[in-house]
């Protein structure tokens, strides 16, 4: 370990066999890890970022090359290896039927710490986890981000040299990832503690002290973030056309030769250009307002995968469809009034009041069981509503005839396919349960493998899909029988950054042909591109407005500038102020 | 800290946690402790062999004091509910309708051929669809016949003429009461499927929870991850193992003739064996969907129709007795059987346990090859 | 329009149910090796009974009467003993299943006119071999004293019992079994394609999929019943040809009783395994259901001990249990040749079930909270 390396790779590689065919996690990756800092392992899904973590824990044979954790060849040693690193799995193993407090003796028990030293140790984890007043409570009952913090706190029982996480952020809410981060660099800073973390959020790799990104199993880049955007500077843009809504902008952006990745973003939409000349862009579109900014670490790592994946996405204009229009005179398609739901003595859903216009995107945000999904499954007719009033396309979908259904499309956060069923046989399928029939069918079994460039996998079983062509086959699905409202309850959650683009453009395509789109996410970026949203949390809607307008509630002299992020934490953070006073 | 200590710690680690999981979730107490009582009450009551009130045509074509005095031995007999019918049609008609078990029919000229030498035939017919209880309702009209010839030939003062007389001797069981040769082997019944059900989804939920790979990273081996649940769960399952003999004991008033602590001991035996073979299902299916079910196609009907419980394996051909070999609940039944009505015969036991020792070593040292640290 | 829906989801049943090669495998091959070797195993005749003789006499009459077990098939003797000490050893390892004890004054008993008493020593354990091993050795010894008495001219006495079994003369169990096995795996078959089903749906997420489609309830429903249907009759079917090629059981009565029984039977027995599958939440949940249905269905339904020997509310119970009627049905048609007269009255309750079952199960598609 003289260069300084807690973890090595040499020329490592992996395949798995899925379906009789051999898919490579990992081939030929060589990296080093430095010691005292926080590496980020960044990329797509099936990148084989998990992969390398269990290499590293020993908890996989590599078929070829080597692996050497502080000084240990992790498949040979795997026990001491295992001894001397912590490792927190993608889904960490709480047992959710055990307390707090079991939980934590369980793996100090496993870990072999002194009896002595616990009382010391676990004060300590509490104190930084926030978890001092939950030790009596289930490990089920806690939220997303708490067991996660748990998970890490059980990992950290004996403090180790090395820490491996992976994915911790996925699923938390912002605040509990903030709290995480907190966590990690207090570790790194005043413990010494080197630690190797992979996550899906690229806002999360300019955090890290060296990024390493990873691509279908191989190394395409390593170093500090800072690099991969400078490397990007001048060529950030935020545009704004006069006369043009952002959506429509950032369609035609999008696609053009010279723009690697427009998105839209509150009041303006973010391109990035090809190079640093955007003349023949502002040629292309008269008048035109292109402001420079700061370039990203996501900038840089889309820049990448595009050179990489030359083929543009979809621009997913046509779901081929004149959507018929049910909704009332004002446009109103779906409308909420003091809705509630009660589970026991629980209001999941505590009140909630909206109106969603003809052709809206509208996005709930909120952290795990704000109340998203039990609102979403109300609308849909698969949960009855305790009180208040609701109406989609004016009807309630739970007593209305099952020819109303055939007007909604809904993609649950699961994507929801019968695994061991084709792609073909799943798209046949629902196509008929929607009724559609001969030539319509054959119509759009054909749109559907063209549009989702699902024909290549038609026979494969979707269950063996990768996550993004599984979400792909979903909303396939849902849009099968072109319906006029769209019910979308976390769609990307867990899918790459790219997989996440393509899935927007097509549903800016869609809400342009006047599809009307109801959206839960978690994602705080995404949130950006819906027309309006509302913040929930504990069943409630705590602020209800354009992207843009929700952002501003959070300005201050500190953060002249504030993120979605901000204004969502300032939000909860008031909510649970008023709660408490 | 010394290696032992270290070791000591995490198998009570691991112990305690099965234990809390074990009284969090009610399903493991209710496979534990309802079902075996659910199981016990229903077949202890449900299931016997003993025919009793057999309803029974009589038919007597010509009614005479004769007639009447066979037909009264029947109807003496607690073993029937006997119904007199004037034709031998009607008769036929309710057998076939399944009213009655059995015919009895004396023809017009039984009290005219009772005088001759040959004597008068008595015509029998019984309903053969149920072999067993046919059987059983031949056995008792015999029985019922033999008596009315005793009581003839006392009132007559002549001595019967029965060259030979059969006495019979019942050992262990003398009032033939199927349920107590029943509620015994039932304790080996609903111990399988308890050990199999407990321990069959157990390794499975930890791979679809992911606390497996969480726990692959600790210290902890993969031997004292499974000592710790085999540890647990034999706790749990000795407790449902007290309750089922108490109930039949005490329920169900089987005679416990060996010793409370040989059955002890060989329980624990089969217990392990049970435990033993629900962990292999569990480690070699993975998934609790695919170890549920092999668990419902390997122990039920097997245990229920090849350990001997119900159908006796000296009976079957040859070549599924060589395939009852390998039914665990086999060598417990002949076990509990013994023990319960005959006492300490060593000479069964200790074949038999030493079987079950052989099974539980062959169960585990498969659930441990094929649990490695590894994710693969 | 409605027809095509409903193909269509009758072709995902299927699918989902047979693609995997595993789950053909489970739904095929052990119900066939179950048959094949439970066909075997449930039996209550015996055969070579295992005995010991204890010949205390030694005179001709003895050896006449140790002649006719030594030649009955039912027997086989394995000891032949010196002393009354050497009799309980053998009984207690289960050596032998009855002992003759042949009295020393037996033979000169006989000559002399009087009763000879022949003592039988029989392992009461199984209580029920017990019983059966007692008749055989009376049928044998009635045998001996009939022939004695003709040989010697005694007055015989004065009535005696002409036996005859009807449908099944010469009182084979396996006769009675194997129909019970054909029911009993129909039933088993059905709950492993039925009871998980709408659970694995719930887990996984697509049953939300399928209730915000157009499809209802009703619908849903009929295009889980279908696969279990299917499945439920090609495998009776399979059995019944086993049953009646292989192992030589009568089929006397009218195959379309059978089939409608079947048919019936399968709409009770899959209604029982959606219901299951409707009410729980996971694949554990369905999975325990299935068993804690399944168990009681097979105990209580008269497929080993009579129903008529159950205490009265245990009866009432096995009223609810299809497995009950379907038995009467296979034992009536197989044995009895029975045609639907006499079989309506079993065929009306599996109906009720089935209805009230699937009914319930529809409905729960949609109220069942989770």
């Amino acid at each position: 370990m003289a260069d300084g390396f807690v973890l090595e790779a040499e020329g490592l590689s992996k395949a798995f066999h899925a379906g009789g065919r051999e898919v490579a996690a990992l081939a030929g990756v060589s990296l080093g890890i430095r010691a005292g800092a926080v590496t980020g392992l960044i990329g797509p899904d099936g990148a084989g970022k998990t992969t390398f973590m269990r290499l590293a824990a020993g908890l996989l044979v590599p078929d070829a090359g080597r692996i050497t954790v502080l000084g240990l060849d992790a498949t040979r040693d795997s026990l001491a290896v295992q001894a001397a690193l912590g490792y927190m799995p993608q889904r960490f193993g709480l047992y959710e039927d055990l307390t707090v407090q079991e939980n934590l003796d369980l793996y100090a028990d496993l870990q072999g710490v002194e009896k002595a030293a616990r009382p010391a140790r676990y004060a300590e984890l509490m104190h930084m986890t926030g978890l001092a007043s939950f030790t009596g409570r289930l490990a089920g009952r806690l939220s997303g981000g708490m067991k996660q913090k748990l998970g890490l706190a059980c990992t950290l029982v004996r403090a180790p040299r090395l820490l491996l996480l992976d994915e911790p952020t996925v699923g938390v809410d912002p605040v509990s990832r903030r709290e995480l981060w907190a966590i990690v660099d207090r570790l790194v800073k005043a413990e010494g503690m080197s630690v190797l973390l992979s996550t899906a959020y690229l806002d999360e790799a300019e955090r890290c002290a060296e990024v390493i990104l990873l691509h279908e199993g191989q190394v395409l880049d390593q170093g500090e973030p800072a690099a991969m955007s400078t490397r990007m500077a001048g060529r950030t843009w935020a545009a704004s056309l006069p006369g043009t809504r952002n959506r429509e902008l950032q369609a035609g952006l999008q696609g053009r030769p010279g723009v690697v990745d427009a998105l839209v973003q509150g009041d303006h939409v973010r391109l990035v250009s090809a190079g640093r000349e955007v003349a023949a862009l502002q040629a292309d579109f008269p008048g035109i307002d292109l402001r420079p900014v700061a370039p990203r670490f996501e900038d840089g790592f889309i820049d990448l995968l595009r050179q990489r994946e030359p083929g543009q996405p979809h621009a997913g204009a046509a779901n081929g469809l004149g959507v018929t229009d049910s909704g009332s005179a004002d446009g109103v398609v779906i409308k909420v009034q003091g809705l509630k739901r009660r589970f026991g003595e629980f209001w999941a859903v505590d009140g909630v009041d909206f109106a969603i216009r003809r052709g809206e995107i509208f996005g709930l945000l909120g952290a795990n069981g704000a109340g998203k999904t039990t609102t979403f499954r109300m609308l849909c007719g698969l949960l009855p509503a305790s009180a208040g009033h609701l109406e989609v396309a004016g009807l309630d979908l739970r007593r209305a005839a099952s020819t109303a259904r055939g007007r909604i499309g809904y993609m649950s956060q699961k994507f929801s396919l019968y695994g061991n069923l084709s792609v073909r046989q799943n798209l046949e399928f629902f196509a008929s349960a929607y009724g559609l029939a001969g030539q319509s069918k054959t119509e759009r079994l054909a749109w559907a493998q063209d549009e989702f460039e699902l024909a290549e996998f038609a026979n494969h079983l979707s269950g063996d899909l990768p996550l993004g062509y599984k979400q792909r086959l979903a909303m396939a699905c849902a849009l099968m029988h072109r319906p006029e409202i769209l019910f979308l309850d976390e769609p990307t959650s867990g899918v790459d950054p790219l997989a996440r683009r393509e899935f927007w453009q097509r549903i800016n395509a869609l809400a342009r042909a006047g599809v009307t789109v109801l959206v839960t996410t978690h994602f705080m970026e995404e949130a950006e591109y819906c027309d309006r949203l509302a913040i929930m949390a504990a069943g409630r809607i705590l602020a209800m407005d354009e992207p843009a307008a929700i952002k501003g509630l959070a300005r201050t002299n500190y953060t002249p500038e504030p993120s979605m992020e901000d204004a969502f934490i300032m939000l909860v953070e008031r909510a649970e102020l008023k709660e408490a006073a | 800290m010394s290696q032992r200590g270290g070791r000591a710690m995490r198998l009570n680690g691991l112990v305690r946690k099965e234990f809390l999981q074990i009284v969090r979730d009610p399903s493991s107490i209710a496979i534990a402790f309802l079902m075996p009582i659910f199981l016990l009450i229903l077949f202890g009551y449900g299931v016997s062999l003993d025919a009793d009130h057999v309803p029974l045509a009589l038919v007597a074509e010509a009614p005479s004091q004769d007639s009447a005095d066979f037909m009264a031995a029947l109807s003496g007999s607690h073993y029937f509910a006997p119904r007199v019918m004037q034709s031998m049609a009607e008769a036929e008609q309710a057998l076939r309708l399944g009213e009655v078990r059995g015919i009895v029919r004396l023809r017009a000229d039984f009290s005219r051929r009772m005088r001759q030498a040959d004597g008068a035939p008595v015509q029998v017919v019984v309903d053969g669809v149920d072999a067993n209880t046919a059987r059983l309702v031949e056995g008792y009209v015999e029985g019922a016949w033999g008596n009315w010839l005793a009581a003839k030939a006392a009132r007559s003062g002549q001595a019967l003429n029965t060259p030979v007389e059969l006495q019979s001797r019942i050992w262990f069981n003398s009032e033939l009461r199927s349920r107590n040769y029943l509620v015994p082997g039932l304790v080996a019944i609903i111990m399988t499927l308890i050990g199999a059900l407990l321990t069959a989804l157990v390794m499975a939920r930890e791979w679809e929870r992911g606390t497996m790979e969480a726990l692959m990273v600790t210290p902890a081996s993969m031997t004292e991850v499974l000592l710790g649940k085999l540890v647990a769960y034999f706790v749990l399952g000795t407790g449902g193992m007290l309750l089922t003999v108490g109930l039949s004991v005490w329920l169900f008033e089987v005679p416990l003739r060996g010793s409370f602590w040989v059955l002890w001991a060989c329980s624990s035996l089969f217990l392990l064996a049970a435990l033993g073979m629900g962990l292999t299902i569990s480690t070699l299916a993975r998934s609790q969907f695919v170890a549920g079910q092999i668990a419902i196609i390997a122990t039920f009907l097997p245990a229920f129709l090849l350990s001997g419980f119900i159908f006796d394996i000296g009976s079957m051909p040859p070549m599924v007795q060589v395939i009852t070999h390998v039914i665990v609940a086999r060598y417990f039944v002949a076990i509990v059987q013994t023990l319960f009505l005959a006492g300490d015969v060593w000479s069964v036991i200790l074949p038999n346990a030493a079987a079950l020792a052989l099974m539980a070593t062959i169960f585990l040292t498969i659930t441990w090859k094929k649990s490695r640290k590894r994710l693969e | 329009m409605m027809l095509q829906r409903i193909l269509a989801l009758v072709r995902k049943e299927f699918l989902a149910l047979l693609k995997d090669p595993r789950s053909r495998m489970v739904l095929i091959v052990p119900p066939m090796i179950q048959l094949l070797v439970f066909g075997y195993a449930a039996t209550f005749d015996l055969k070579e009974v295992p005995y010991a003789v204890y010949n205390e006499d030694g005179g001709r009459a003895s050896r006449d009467l140790l002649a006719a077990f030594a030649g009955a098939p039912a027997f086989k003797q394995v000891a032949e003993l010196r002393s009354e000490d050497e009799i309980a050893p053998l009984v207690d390892v289960r050596k032998v299943m009855l002992v003759i004890h042949v009295g020393p004054r037996f033979s000169a008993d006989l000559q002399a006119g009087r009763t000879a008493p022949l003592q039988v020593i029989i392992d009461g354990r199984n209580s029920n071999t017990a019983m059966i091993g007692l008749n055989y050795v009376r049928s044998v010894v009635d045998g001996f004293n009939d022939d004695w008495m003709s040989a010697h001219g005694l007055q015989g006495p004065p009535a005696r019992l002409q036996m005859r079994a009807w449908f099944n003369p010469n009182l084979e169990s396996r006769w009675f079994f194997i129909p019970g096995i054909v029911g009993m795996l129909t039933l088993v078959v059905t709950m492993l394609v039925t009871a998980l089903t709408v659970a694995r749906e719930r887990e996984q997420g697509t049953f939300d999929q399928l209730l915000v489609t157009p499809l209802r309830p009703g619908e849903i429903l009929f295009g889980k019943t279908v696969p279990g249907f299917v499945i439920g009759v090609i495998q009776a079917t399979v059995i019944l040809l086993v049953a009646t090629l292989w192992f030589k059981v009568p089929l006397l009565g009218s195959l379309a009783a059978f089939y409608v029984g079947l048919v019936l039977f399968l709409l009770s027995g899959v209604g029982a395994g959606l219901l299951i599958s409707a009410l729980s939440a996971t694949q554990q949940q369905g999975l325990l259901g299935a068993f804690l249905f399944m168990v009681p269905a097979v105990i209580l339904s008269g497929f080993a001990t009579p129903i008529a020997n159950m205490p009265k509310v245990v009866q009432w119970v096995t009223l609810i249990d299809p497995l009950r009627y379907f038995l009467v049905i296979l034992r009536k048609v197989f044995l009895e040749g029975a045609g639907f007269d006499v079989l309506l009255g079993q065929l009306w309750p599996m109906a009720l079930i089935g209805a009230v079952s699937l009914i319930l199960a529809g409905w729960l598609f949609r109220h069942r909270m989770y």
